[in-house]
């Protein structure tokens, strides 16, 4: 018999084999290569953690106790994966297309996001599957025991090694478990350990059943013959019984969360299933085969002791077989730690996601989950919550010291998962499922189960018995476990089974059928029922080659040729396959991500490479985020385009202000040796003729009153420029002061033309005047306005360049302003010059040889504005017309 | 037209397959839950010679692997019988496609 100490030596070596295992995968897996991690066979094989210590060691137990019903624990999940077509390959694609990472998640996202329904599944996971995990560790402590009968140490060594257990299977889960939050939620190190942990069980259970019946007995006829003989025969054979729990088991299969975790999240290629439905129940039939051998041949030998429990431990330990005991051992071990392992992820990661950082999300008020920092917190809390699930579980073994209620706990077990099963066969067949329908479903199915099944079993687990559990709650009876409503129950598993499954079925379709779903909750419940038109099923690694085509066609789109070129090149050269397509591994997916993310936005980008790479669908939380980005994309180049038109506009402005800023420029010289000419002209007379005077020899009266006289008039010409300058100023400053009066636009007209010296003899310009409409009484400034009349007259007069000048003066009569128009018969003024009339000192090239400073426009302008009313030149064909426009106000007050 | 035909011929046949794979399942139900029954009544005769546990155990693994190879049968005929990866999934009626 092997010592304490040499079997924790093997037990070392194993768990470091698997170690290796595990790291191996995950650097095959990080190159691309592990291409037998893909195979249908791996995942088969990981499916296998249905079968726990418990199975492993208690089916022969059960055998021993009940005969065949140990069969229904594995023809339950045999229903199920013969019709995976039906249901299974539903939900893995439904798990893929939406990314779900747990059965939490499923039922939250498929009922709206829902996070208190995820909340409550999360709670009934964790209590369904704490007592399971202390299950594994008493089986394994137990196993342990039966090699090692002297304690090493001094205290007891069933504790110890517990412990020790515990500690080493939470190290294996977060070190392979929680590597990275990987973007399927895929851990390959994990699976393969579990698929190497399957062969070592399926093999030792194998081992021990060939050895059974062609060691033991003869071959398998007299194996049939001493089953026909031994006391397993005359069980009575319990027809409910056997309905039930292939039914419990069925629909556990589908609803624990460890095998949720293998069977939809670490799914990698839908088309396993197709390998798995079959596959799988060929798996549980071997594992079963000799179960029922076992127990025959060990209640058979008296040495292998009375607990059928450890039979397939102490009947090949009786019989000399040591090896063949430490096969079973680590068959044993197996099966128990990969369990553990599987829960405690799966676990982990609904507890992280679904509890504790929705509380951190609250606590810190951080919106962004995407961030790199959320990532961190994310995979503390993962780690966290698999220590603590262990412990857990740790705890519940010691507290119960491992007492033979334990092994009640797996069906119970069952039965608390198996209260998600309406909320999630109903959410991805029947539309009309609602958020409403699936809490109160699950609600009073929890607390009916947990009220009727494990209320009593801990209590009884822990050694405590609560007189409410007796008597019922306030003496009530019939609210009592014991005897719910009244009935003395045979058999509190059915009983219990019935009555919570019931309720809640029930319960879930009232609820579904009168409340009313929320908008993302219809959506996400097409998206679930409807899952098959909305998705497309994804062939893994036949699928790669392309995907790295796909993505490179893409980041070409979005990135240009060269860019995406560059980066492929790159990503490829770094995985060792320079001159190839590189592989999509979850890192070069992250960089790619982040390299279009500049172009796009995170949550589009996101999309982009999920929708090639995972095959999964946009769920509606990203569609939202993309929208967003686009809408921000959207707004943003909306301002562009606006500033760009406004700085066009502003341009434009800037062109024609300097423009016209040059052509001042150029005027104003002229104006300058214009008035230069213009003042010097009168002074140089000026000066000239009063030298003459001043001389010694007088000159004549005659000859000194005529230069007196150009003396004078020179003077007048200089006092008028510079009156007018003075004129220009005082009006541009709002100075003015007007004298209004009633006036008749004809008399006004009539001073203008006589002043202007137009009427007068040898006068060129012909004026044409209608007087009829000129009579108009106007109330207004009469002087300024004959001056603004005068200055167009006199510029007619000066301008005008045809053979036979001739002014038309007409007067418009219109509703609330008169408007009086000049239009001589010249060549009109450029359209160059057009805009500069009106600026002071500008005078037009047509003007060059005419007298004038160029400020009669300008002052004319200046005065119609004081007036209230407007001076506007008309461009036409010939000619040159302006309008005076006299207010309504003038009109009004006459 | 011939082509036509062929093509609808193999879609049948695919629906006919899934057909099976639906059906599977409530094959197993019968054949898993039958000898309930038909036990129960075995008591009630009491006096005759009672079918044994190791019948039963040989009975149920008979069903067992048949049911097992009837799946592995049916699902790589549905395998082989799906068009490629993507195209159309074997769930899409073709009258379904255009509605969309």
């Amino acid at each position: 018999m092997l010592s304490f100490n040499g079997l924790v030596a093997v037990c070392i070596l194993y768990v470091i084999c698997l170690f290796g295992v595990a790291f191996l995968a995950e650097k095959r897996a990080a190159e691309g290569k592990a291409r037998w991690l893909n195979s249908p066979i791996t995942y088969t094989l990981s499916l296998s953690i249905y079968t726990t210590a418990w199975t492993f060691y208690g089916a022969v137990g059960s055998a021993a106790r009940t005969g065949l019903e140990f069969l229904t624990i594995y023809l339950g999940p045999t229903l199920v994966f013969l019709g995976w077509f039906w249901v299974l390959r539903k939900m893995v694609r439904i798990g893929r297309a939406q990314r779900i990472t747990s059965i939490a998640d499923m039922i939250s996202s498929r009922y709206g996001k829902s996070g208190g329904l995820a909340a409550l599944v999360t709670v009934l996971a964790v209590l369904g599957t704490t007592p399971y995990i202390a299950l594994q560790l008493q089986s394994v402590t137990l196993s342990f025991s039966v090699f090692a009968s002297p304690a090493p140490f001094g205290f007891s060594d069933t504790d110890i090694t517990a412990v020790w257990v515990a500690g080493g299977l939470a190290l294996f889960t977060i070190v392979f478990g929680t590597r990275s939050l990987d973007l399927n939620e895929r851990h390959p190190g994990l699976v393969s350990a579990i698929a190497v942990e399957a062969i070592v069980k399926l093999f030792a259970i194998l081992a021990v059943g060939v050895f059974v019946v062609w060691g033991v007995a003869n071959g398998p006829s007299d194996m049939l013959d001493r089953i026909q003989a031994s006391p397993v025969s005359q069980v009575e054979w319990n027809g409910a019984r056997w309905l039930g729990l292939t039914a419990l088991a069925a629909a556990a299969i589908l609803c624990l969360p460890r095998m949720f975790q293998v069977l939809v999240v670490e799914n990698a290629d839908e088309s396993h299933l197709a390998t798995a439905g079959w596959a799988f129940p060929l798996y549980l039939l071997l594992i079963s085969l000799f179960v029922v051998p076992i127990a025959v041949i060990g209640l058979e030998l008296p040495s292998a002791g009375d607990n059928p429990d450890l039979f397939v431990l102490t009947v090949p330990l009786s019989l000399g077989q040591d090896g063949l005991a430490l096969l079973v051992f680590l068959g044993g071990f197996s099966a128990a730690t990969s369990m553990v392992i599987v829960a405690a992820l799966a676990l982990s990661t609904m507890l992280s996601n679904h509890i504790i950082m929705p509380l951190w999300l609250r606590a810190t008020r951080l919106d962004d989950p995407m961030s790199g920092d959320m990532r961190r917190v994310a995979l503390t809390a993962r780690r966290l919550s698999i220590a603590g699930i262990l412990f857990l579980g740790l705890a519940y073994y010691r507290l119960s010291g491992g007492a033979d209620a334990l092994a009640e706990i797996g069906l119970i077990a069952f039965l608390g998962v198996a209260q998600v099963l309406p909320a999630l066969v109903g959410g991805i067949l029947w539309r009309g499922a609602t958020r409403t329908g699936a809490a109160l479903g699950i609600g009073a199915g929890f607390a009916i189960w947990a009220w009727l099944l494990l209320l009593p079993n801990v209590a009884e687990t822990g050694g405590l018995i609560f007189g409410m559990i007796e008597n019922g709650p306030f003496g009530i009876r019939w609210l009592s476990p014991a005897t719910p409503l009244g009935l003395q129950a045979t058999d509190p598993l059915l009983t219990a089974m019935i009555l919570s499954l019931g309720v809640n079925t029930l319960l879930f379709i009232l609820g579904s059928l009168v409340t009313f779903p929320s908008p993302l909750e219809r959506l996400q419940g097409a998206q679930f029922v409807n899952v098959y038109e909305h998705s497309r099923p994804l062939y893994g690694w036949q699928a790669a080659a392309g995907t790295a085509d796909d993505l490179l066609i893409m980041a070409q789109r979005i990135m240009g040729t060269n860019r995406a070129g560059r980066l492929f090149q790159s990503a490829a050269v770094r995985q060792g396959r320079a001159g190839d397509m590189p592989e999509p591994t979850p890192d070069f997916l992250e960089r790619l991500e982040r390299e279009l993310a500049g172009s796009v936005g995170a949550a589009t980008a996101h999309a982009m490479v999920t929708q090639i790479t995972g095959g999964a669908t946009v769920s509606v939380r990203e569609l939202l985020a993309v929208a967003d980005e686009t809408a921000q994309i959207m707004e943003y180049s909306s301002q562009l385009e606006a500033k760009s038109t406004e700085l066009a506009q502003t341009a434009a402005r800037l062109r024609e202000a300097n423009a016209k800023l040059t052509e001042l420029s150029v005027q104003k010289d002229a104006f300058l040796s214009q008035i230069s000419h213009e003042l010097r002209t009168p002074m140089t007379s000026i000066r000239s003729f009063s030298e003459i005077l001043m001389q010694a020899d007088p000159v004549d009266d005659a000859a000194r009153t005529r230069f007196s006289r150009i003396i004078h008039d020179e003077s007048l010409r200089l006092t008028r420029l510079l009156d007018d300058l003075l004129d220009l100023s005082v009006l541009e400053n709002g100075k003015v002061t007007l004298h209004e009066d009633a006036v008749d636009l004809g008399e006004v007209i009539d001073r203008a033309v006589y002043a202007a010296g137009a009427q007068e003899e040898g006068g060129r310009l012909r004026i044409v005047r209608d007087r009829e409409a000129e009579d108009v009484a106007l109330w207004t400034d009469a002087d300024r306005l004959a001056q603004v009349f005068i200055n167009l007259i006199s510029n007619a007069q000066k301008y005008c360049d045809a053979t036979r000048p001739e002014l038309t003066i007409t007067v418009h009569t219109l509703p609330g302003r008169v408007e009086v128009e000049f239009a001589d018969n010249g060549t009109g003024i450029p359209p160059r010059q057009q805009a500069l009339i009106f600026e002071k000192f500008a005078r037009a090239d047509t003007a060059k040889g005419a007298p004038g400073a160029g400020l009669g426009l300008a002052i004319s302008r200046e005065i119609m504005a004081r007036l209230g009313g407007g001076l506007v030149f008309l461009p036409a064909a010939t000619g040159t017309r302006f309008r005076v426009r006299l207010p309504a106000g003038a009109l009004r007050a006459a | 037209m011939a082509k036509r035909l062929f093509l609808e011929r193999r879609t049948y046949r695919r629906n006919r397959l899934q057909d099976a794979a639906r059906l599977l399942p409530v094959l197993g139900i019968v054949l898993i839950f039958a000898p309930i029954f038909i036990r129960d009544s075995d008591a009630v005769t009491g006096g005759g010679p009672a079918t044994g546990l190791s019948q039963w155990l040989v009975y149920y693994f008979v069903i067992w692997i048949g049911l097992i190879g009837i799946t592995a049968l049916v699902s790589r005929a549905l395998v082989r019988s799906s068009p490629d990866a993507g195209a159309t999934t074997p769930e899409d009626p073709p009258a379904g496609k255009g509605a969309r």
